[in-house]
């Protein structure tokens, strides 16, 4: 553990190196550079809160803002697009750096480092835009905000435990790759973030309870949305599922390592 | 630091015989294996002391590469283990993968960091890197914009930024020109003269006789000799061009007979000549007819069809040609070309033999006749031609059995120069 971490910090420069050039890569060619990562969600904030609260005038039930179905929007795609973000970029891994791991020996660990770091870079600039969105709108939730944090770190490492399973199964099946494309369509009309859960038939409601995804985005709609600290309950069985899930990503990792840099 | 030793090294990939099985082992609670090991790698044991510089050799498929990636790391070994003192830097292929969107610059400082560099250490090392590189104001483009030998002068000036303890290379090197392959072999030496170790993988047995002093050569994933550079690249050219070297003592008859300067090959009248080592099957053969060239024998230092004839060696070469019909005046030529194409020396019976004098051929005879010259020849690859043609040799010669390039040369060359022919100069200073 000890040496792993030693040549995790030996290699930050590779790291932060990665991230910075995987952010560049995206727009290098691009004459407006970095300001698209800026307008790209910034657009897509436009179209839930303009359309939504000033042309549908569509109301949350029980929320008497205005902007209150924008912000409960917003709340669960901002945060299921970081969780789709970071699955996708660990299904593909392995796959995707297959030149690098098959040519130069470096601490495998850097990958799903960079994968975080350049996943919380991307969800950070979209968040920071919705968070100013919030003080403009005055709907700001207050000291709850700071509730948000704790959930999106576990939701990181449930997105990176199961990320690295699917990675690494990818590499041996590719079809998982495509069934996970399949099965998020699915999680995500499932999982409710364009409807309230309240919509649902109560056996439905019900079985929210077993939906990781369908915790951790309550959780930030309880925080945004009605300004109210989460559920921390809830959460606990996540955190567990997630570690777990990490632990299992690690087992698989190296007890199948030799095999996948064969097959690569 | 620097030191290598592999112990009972064996690798073996899986091969499943449907794409389900392997799903069905992973899930079948049994446990019972559904793949057959396909071995690529077999008990390979060697040490390797610091400094030592080391030619890896084998044909393709041998196992050369699937040994330097265990080496290097990047593959794991299903037996056995590899143990590397120090600070290795591996030249697999193309180097390191350049993304190909960024400049050379940003790839530059990407492969350090990769390397484990900090990016003030790589700051450091790049004025050396562009020095080494020559790349010029295409640092600062894409690397889409390289030309592949541009790519490989980067990977290779990234690479070897800094003296690493261990240097691998693999066949990366041959894409390069030959004045930026001999600046990289020059820091190359200047490399192991400090103690690095040197593992290259080559195709040409010149380089590893040229730049390691040991060379192992990997056959069908066993070490099949391991001992100095030259003994072992005679072997690889050997098994190259398929001389039986099974029966041993044919060999050493043969030799012998070489030796006794016995030199009638059997008057029989059969064309043996795609038989012998060095044939090349691309020959273009032609001529009239009413002679054939039937069998031809190279001999130098006493060797029977020579792997490698060292440059200056006087060499013999012996054409075996059968007359259909009866000829007043018959001529033999011979020529020697590179490979590019180039005619480096060509001479006929007349003109070599003393005196000028003709030779008649009669109907059925078959007639062997010599040439024997100092190859004063760099190292390299040649093409010898023979020609059998009848008439007056002062004037037109009338093809009979023309075998352009129908065999290939191979020197071996120690002495450094420039060019092809070994024209000897001396050199002094007439006046300080």
């Amino acid at each position: 553990m000890k040496g792993t971490l030693g040549a995790l910090w030996h290699y930050r420069s590779f790291i932060l190196g990665s991230v910075k050039r995987e952010f560049q890569a995206k727009y290098l060619n691009s004459l407006l550079g970095a300001t698209w990562s800026v307008i790209q969600p910034l657009a897509m904030i436009l179209v839930y809160t303009v359309i939504f609260s000033q042309i549908m005038r569509a109301k949350l039930p029980g929320v008497e803002s205005v902007f209150g179905y924008s912000i409960y929007l917003c709340a669960g795609i901002i945060t299921w697009g970081y969780f789709a973000d970071m699955v996708g970029r660990g299904q593909n891994i392995f796959i995707e750096n297959a030149n690098l791991l098959k040519k130069l020996s470096f601490p495998r660990f850097c990958l799903p480092l960079t994968l975080i770091l350049s996943s919380v870079l991307n969800f950070a600039i979209i968040f920071g835009l919705f968070t100013a969105f919030l003080l403009l709108t005055d709907s700001f939730p207050g000291w709850a905000f700071l509730g948000i944090f704790p959930v999106l770190a576990i939701q990181a490492l449930f997105a990176l435990g199961l990320g690295m399973v699917l990675g690494v199964l990818n590499v041996f099946f590719r079809d998982v790759g495509q069934l996970f494309g399949v099965v998020l369509q699915f999680w995500f009309w499932m999982t409710p973030i364009i409807y309230p859960l309240d919509i649902l038939p109560a056996a439905a409601q019900h079985l929210m309870k077993y939906n990781p995804m369908a915790i951790l985005i309550g959780a930030y709609q309880r925080v945004l949305v009605h300004g109210l600290w989460p559920d921390w309950s809830s959460l606990w069985p996540v955190l567990l599922l997630s570690i777990l899930l990490c632990l299992l990503a690690l087992r698989l990792f190296r007890k199948r390592y030799a095999e996948l840099m064969d097959e690569l | 630091m620097g030191s290598i030793s592999v112990r009972s090294l064996g690798k073996a990939y899986r091969q499943y015989p449907t794409r389900w099985s392997r799903l069905a082992e992973w899930l079948s609670p049994l446990k019972k294996p559904r793949h057959h090991l396909k071995w690529v790698l077999q008990d390979l044991n060697f040490e390797i002391s610091p400094g030592e510089s080391v030619g890896i050799m084998g044909v393709n498929g041998a196992g050369k590469s699937t040994l330097l990636k265990i080496i290097t790391g990047t593959t794991h070994a299903t037996t056995g283990n590899v143990g590397i003192q120090g600070r290795v830097a591996a030249l697999l292929e193309l180097g390191m993968g350049f993304h190909p969107d960024f400049t050379g610059r940003q790839n530059a400082v990407m492969g350090g960091q990769l390397l484990g560099y900090s990016v003030s250490e790589i700051n450091a090392l790049m004025p050396h890197i562009e020095e080494f590189a020559e790349i010029g104001a295409y640092m600062d483009e894409p690397v889409r914009k390289y030309s592949s030998g541009m790519q490989v002068r980067l990977a290779f000036a990234v690479a070897t930024a800094s003296r690493p303890d261990v240097l691998i290379v693999d066949e990366a090197l041959s894409v390069g020109d030959a004045r930026f392959q001999a600046k990289c072999y020059q820091r190359v030496a200047s490399f192991t003269r400090e103690g690095t170790t040197l593992l290259l993988v080559s195709h040409s047995a010149d380089d590893v006789v040229k730049h390691c002093e040991r060379a192992i050569l990997i056959k069908g994933g066993r070490i099949e000799m391991d001992g100095s550079s030259r003994d072992v690249t005679n072997r690889y050219l050997d098994e190259l061009f398929g001389k039986q070297r099974s029966n041993p003592t044919a060999l050493e008859s043969s030799v012998a007979e070489v030796a006794s300067e016995a030199i009638t090959m059997d008057l029989d009248n059969i064309d043996v000549f795609a038989e012998r080592p060095g044939y090349r099957m691309e020959e273009y053969r032609w001529g009239h007819g009413g002679a054939e060239i039937l069998d031809y024998r190279i001999a130098a230092a006493g060797e029977l069809y020579p792997s490698r004839i060292d440059s200056g060696c006087v060499t013999d070469f012996h054409v075996k040609v059968l007359f259909h019909e009866a000829y007043e005046s018959v001529v033999a030529g011979f020529l020697i070309k590179s490979l590019e194409g180039l005619f480096l020396y060509g001479i006929n019976s007349f003109l070599a033999g003393a005196g000028g004098q003709r030779m008649s051929a009669q109907a059925g005879e078959v007639k062997v006749f010599k040439f024997s010259m100092p190859l004063r020849l760099n190292a390299g690859d040649y093409l010898v031609s023979f020609g059998v043609s009848s008439g007056d040799p002062r004037q037109e010669l009338v093809p009979l059995d023309r075998r352009y390039d129908s065999v290939l040369l191979k020197v071996g060359c120690e002495k450094p120069f420039w060019g092809i022919a070994d024209l000897d100069s001396s050199f002094e200073v007439v006046r300080p």
